[in-house]
């Protein structure tokens, strides 16, 4: 049961950025919502020292870490060696206290530890019995990640437990299971427990990868060569380790007669939520976050309201937090944001853009730039690859997004940054693309 | 200082009663139009539910002033404020096309040393392209009348009394500058509270004005056949193009810039120079202290004598209520603040504030 009442629960704020003015006739309303968690007590922490917990301090947590044992590990061997060894520092990451469990893949799904359909409780014994057990890890075997995440979601659930977190490892496309199959499990498991997925090696599916950290709201990444998991890996179970809260949902009123246009996250990734609203009692709807350490990130919210007259002024949405509970009810967090609408005949403040929505509207373009001109790319489109792709060195130089302008150079020959001048590189390394298509939702924040 | 323009004329001297026949009782003017009432006693105790929205009439105000249904913002305490004394009154009204007014005014009547009445009339503008326009017209209004008020009554001249409570006008408005920022939070481009100002003291024998800006002083004296007169000089673009001979007013004021204000109080303002003026009119009459929001729709005196009503001494709030109907009939597209004095100040208005 989640323990709300403890003192490190972050405290939320919600802060909105948006140009209210609208001219005459004016109907869509655009805004960036920063949603920060603070004060929890265990930030740095999250990152330096998550050692420092004694069992009971931080939030209870269940973590079910999923290794890729399929045939494929064993070329190279030391792909399966790595892994182990990764998995190993995980383990050694958790803090005492948290629920966990090994869980070894293929075409079917195997409990490593500790077995019997039970979760381990960290601390010194059960870190070495399970890194004991990892040692029987073999390669052999298709792959099925459906069954991987239902295993997990099985086991996370036999605890009770504030935090349910699974880390996922494939090497290869999930070949063993139709697409099908796996959306499925997807929407049987979301809301239940958030998950991190990573490629390793070259020759699994990003679309894969990513699909399956964008429905359980974790990240995605590649780790093109095995020997950075174990680094990966500890970070990730650290980040893990950093939650304190889970299932926030951000939750939108709109008046009557008001469409909810998109709604979307836009910072640290860009991740689509419009669709994924649950209906929250009249005109509110919820839209899903995970679980929060002390972090912040934006949203933009785009509705369209009804036309007003020149000095008129509403309220065109009102943004809040909350945590579904068992019983039904909701646990609001306090904190709420209002988005507003003036319609003015003032041109100059109805015609100018805020600089957040500016700069989260170009990140979002990015992205999509990004997909696009390596799908064309794929399809041989050779002119509307350089065409998408010289948009996305563009976008990238503008707004400063260094890490994605780096990648993207792996891609294509950049001719000239600003004007999005770019040739397609001849040759490109599988992991270079892979790279820049797996972090292409990657975004940076405005420059304050 | 710009000399204002001709005083009333020394003229036939008509009845305290105007040309419109004998004074008849007339005590209960018509109420103010109210079909909402956001008053004070509603804002602040009784929870959400109370209230119904005044654009849908459907949903409840939640705590915020937005509808529950339709989110339309509710009225606000501002939008609309009427104020009547004995001798003076006012009104003031966000317009058809602001979503807040940024206007503001004080009224109140005190006495002389020697007993005899002084009625005082502030209306400030807010700057609609600073920060908290509002709360620097609000802040202004009342520190000036509470300065004439503290001066009057201790024999301080009525001129120099209108220029000591501009600076300290002027002072208060500065201080909010300092203030950390409140409804503005968000302001993309942060500058100084600012707003203009404009003053009437009306004494049994004097009428003095006061101001920084381009709000203005009219006076219309109860006979129409003399000529009504504007008081003051904008401190504006368009004022100054003309005073310097530059352009014909009609020129100036077709120009983009010709409201571009060149006077204001705020700490932006480099240079603070009160412009004040006294007159001994020799007849009675009313003094119109207003917005910029009126006079684009009354700009000359003529104008504004035919937009006031003929029993305007004996009806200040009837009148400043037509005149405000008068901006809003003509669009309405700025806050429109209008006070309206009685000349000369009747005894009986003497410390009945």
């Amino acid at each position: 049961m989640a323990n709300f009442s403890k003192s490190n629960v972050p405290q939320f704020s919600v802060d909105v950025y948006q140009n209210e003015y609208l001219p005459e006739g004016g109907r869509e309303v655009n805004a960036i919502v920063t949603v920060s968690a603070t004060g929890g007590g265990t930030i740095g922490s999250a990152v330096t020292a998550p050692h420092l917990y004694s069992p009971g301090q931080g939030p209870s947590a269940a973590v079910a870490i999923m290794v890729d044992c399929s045939g494929s590990m064993d070329y190279p061997p030391t792909k399966m060696r790595n892994a182990r060894d990764a998995t190993a520092a995980a383990i050694d990451t958790l803090r005492d206290g948290v629920h966990f469990a090994v869980v070894g893949g293929t075409h079917v799904a195997k409990e490593v530890y500790p077995g019997g359909g039970r979760l381990a409780v960290a601390d010194a014994t059960t870190r070495g019995q399970a890194k004991q057990a990892l040692r029987r890890l073999s390669a052999g075997g298709g792959t099925a990640i459906g069954t991987w995440l239902r295993l997990a979601d099985r086991l996370l659930s036999s605890a009770d437990v504030a935090i349910r977190h699974g880390i996922l490892l494939t090497d290869g496309r999930n070949e063993h299971e139709s697409p099908q199959d796996l959306k499925t499990t997807l929407d049987a498991c979301a809301g239940r427990f958030t998950c991190d997925a990573r490629g390793v090696g070259t020759d699994w599916e990003v679309k894969e990868v990513t699909g399956i950290a964008s429905a359980l709201l974790g990240t995605a990444d590649i780790v093109a060569d095995p020997a950075g998991l174990a680094t990966d890996f500890t970070q990730m179970m650290e980040t893990a380790m950093g939650k304190e809260v889970a299932d926030v949902a951000l939750r939108l009123w709109t008046p009557v007669g008001t469409t909810i246009k998109f709604v979307k996250q836009v910072a640290p990734t860009v991740e689509e939520l419009t669709g994924r609203r649950t209906e929250a009692g009249p005109r509110a709807g919820d839209y899903p976050t995970g679980s929060w350490g002390d972090e912040s990130r934006d949203y933009h919210v785009c509705v369209e309201v009804p036309s007003a007259g020149i000095g008129q002024e509403m309220l065109a949405a009102r943004v809040s937090l909350v945590i579904p509970q068992p019983d039904g009810t909701v646990q609001n967090l306090g904190a709420q944001g209002l988005v507003r609408a003036v319609w003015t005949d003032d041109m100059t403040a109805s015609t100018s853009i805020n600089p957040q929505v500016a700069h989260y509207t170009g990140q979002a373009e990015l992205a999509q730039a990004i997909q696009q001109g390596l799908d064309a790319r794929k399809a041989g489109d050779i002119d509307g690859a350089t065409a998408k792709l010289g948009r996305a060195v563009q976008l990238a130089s503008v707004s400063g997004n260094a890490d994605t302008a780096k990648l993207l150079a792996k891609v294509v020959d950049v001719v000239d940054a600003a004007a999005g001048t770019v040739r397609l590189k001849a040759k490109v390394a599988e992991a270079d693309e892979m790279t820049l298509e797996t972090r292409s939702t990657k975004t940076v924040r405005v420059k304050k | 200082m710009p000399a204002p323009p001709s005083g009333p004329a020394p003229d036939e001297p008509t009845g305290p009663d105007g040309p419109d026949g004998p004074d008849e009782p007339d005590h209960y003017p018509l109420a103010a139009p109210q079909p909402v009432d956001p008053r004070t006693a509603d804002l602040a105790t009784p929870p959400a539910g109370t209230k119904t929205c005044v654009a849908c009439r459907a949903g409840r105000v939640d705590r915020d002033g937005y509808c529950e249904n339709c989110g339309h913002a509710q009225p606000r305490e501002r939008d609309h404020m009427e104020q009547e004394l004995d001798a003076v009154a006012a009104v003031s009204d966000r317009g058809l096309r602001h979503h807040r007014n940024e206007d503001a005014f004080a009224v109140s009547a005190t006495a002389l040393p020697d007993g005899s009445p002084a009625v005082i009339a502030i209306v400030c503008d807010g700057v609609s392209s600073a920060t908290r326009p509002d709360d620097a017209s609000l802040a202004a209004a009342h520190t000036a009348n509470e300065t004439l008020l503290a001066s009057l009554p201790r024999g301080a001249h009525p001129q120099q009394a209108m220029h000591d409570a501009i600076v300290a006008a002027a002072e208060a408005v500065n201080l909010l500058a300092g203030e950390p920022r409140t409804a503005q939070q968000q302001a993309p481009h942060q500058n100084a509270p600012a707003c203009t100002l404009v003053g009437a003291v009306v004494t049994p024998t004097l009428l003095v004005v006061g101001w920084v800006g381009d709000s203005r002083v009219y006076w219309i004296p109860a006979d129409r056949g003399a000529p009504p007169a504007r008081l003051t000089e904008d401190d504006s673009w368009a004022a100054q193009m003309v005073a310097a001979g530059l352009m014909s007013e009609a020129e100036a004021y077709a120009d983009d810039r010709a409201h571009a204000i060149t006077g204001w109080l705020g700490a932006d303002a480099y240079e603070l120079e009160p412009h004040t003026a006294s007159f001994k009119p020799d007849r009675p009459g009313v003094v119109v202290v207003c917005t910029d929001g009126l006079w684009n729709y009354a700009e000359t005196a003529g104008e504004m004598a035919r937009a006031v009503p003929l029993d305007a001494a004996r009806r200040p709030l009837h009148t400043a209520q037509v005149l405000v109907g008068h901006a809003l009939d003509g669009g309405g597209h700025d806050n429109v603040t209008v006070a309206v004095l009685p000349f000369p100040a009747p005894p009986q208005g003497a410390g009945s504030a």
